[in-house]
């Protein structure tokens, strides 16, 4: 089981690990209100595909929980569940929270 | 003034990884598979392998899988115990697949739609699993097996070549959406080879696939590690998207 704020510290650490591989220029600050998919997005579409897997591959090695954040349920939602920092982060609480429910 | 050009990268991804590289063969239990296991293991290689069954192979640097790749949970659960274990898988062999002769009059729809589950989502599932723990390290090697089936349109075996065909086009588009991480993707097509899959085909319809072959002889397990061994070399890493079909046939 993981908290709201480790949610956020992977979500976090994950998008600054892309920034450190990719050549996008990265944000002043990153906060829950960073924009991630869609206009004003500080990542571009492959950097969403990073960022996801990087996300998973922390919570995987990190907290022994492993997920698939692009699921049916997820790709099937009318706002993604990836545009911002803090929905993200929302994302990965209730998807790690039934993974280890199971 | 415009902008001075960047100079184009001559290397995409990281340098190879030391050995003992991590190899996960899947359908290794017996066949091509089991003879791929042993080929890299006598190389130094540490291989993981998955069946659905158990496998009888006992040596230190093998650790089997009783998984169905066509198992989503279950692909997950292997591919996070091997990056537990080893933090890194370098290469894939998927060699897992299911095969079934038949007339496409006469083909039931619970038999296609299994051929395709193991043979296409399966091959993937664990693409897809092992590609993300290979993006971290930037670099990996994924070899998807087809048949020499698919382009010579042998009758009796429609749906079967048609799940094969599809992972060639998968593989091609992998190519494309994991180059950017060091990561190459490639397919061969073996001629036939005496295994389980094929024990129960007709030896007349085996002649006339030979036959018609430019190499008119059977192929060996050593066939498939040849071209193994060329796609997953670390001077490969510009060879991908590519299908090579044995015994002439393009």
């Amino acid at each position: 089981m993981i908290e709201l704020n480790t949610a956020e510290a992977i979500v976090v650490a994950s998008l600054r690990e892309v920034f450190a591989q990719t050549d996008l220029p990265p944000p002043e600050a990153i906060t829950g209100d960073t924009v991630l998919v869609g206009k004003d997005a500080v990542i571009d579409s492959l950097g969403v595909v990073s960022l996801i897997v990087e996300v998973e591959q922390r919570l995987e090695t990190e907290h022994a929980i492993s997920v698939v954040l692009a699921n049916d349920k997820a790709m099937s939602q009318r706002n993604s569940p990836f545009r911002t920092v803090a929905v993200l982060t929302e994302h990965l609480l209730s998807t790690a929270r039934e993974a280890t429910a199971q | 003034m415009s902008e001075p050009k960047k100079p184009l990268p001559t290397k995409i991804g990281a340098d190879a990884p030391p050995m003992p590289r991590v190899m996960l063969i899947t359908g290794s239990r017996k066949g091509i598979g089991r003879f791929l296991v042993e080929h890299y293991l006598g190389q130094g290689y540490l291989v993981e392998g998955c069946s659905r069954g158990e496998s009888d192979l006992s040596h230190p640097n093998y650790h089997h899988h009783s998984v169905d790749v066509a198992d989503e949970r279950g692909v997950r659960t292997m591919i996070a115990d091997i990056n537990r274990r080893h933090k890194r898988i370098d290469i894939v062999l998927n060699n897992a697949a299911i095969a079934s002769m038949n007339h496409v009059l006469l083909t039931p729809a619970a038999s296609a739609n299994r051929m395709f589950e193991v043979n296409v989502t399966g091959t993937m599932l664990v693409c897809r699993e092992a590609a993300k723990v290979m993006m971290r390290k930037r670099w990996g090697r994924i070899v998807n097996f087809t048949t020499i089936v698919a382009p010579i349109a042998l009758a009796g075996e429609a749906i079967y070549a048609a799940s094969k065909s599809a992972v060639v086009t998968l593989t091609r588009i992998l190519a494309f959406e994991l180059g950017q991480w060091g990561i190459t993707c490639n397919s061969f097509g073996a001629t036939p080879i005496m295994t389980d899959m094929i024990r129960g085909v007709p030896a007349d319809k085996i002649d006339a696939v030979v036959n018609n072959l430019a190499i008119k002889r059977l192929g060996t397990p050593t066939d498939c590690s040849n071209v193994c061994d060329f796609f997953i070399h670390e001077q490969s890493d510009n060879i991908t998207g590519q299908v090579i079909y044995l015994g002439g046939i393009t």
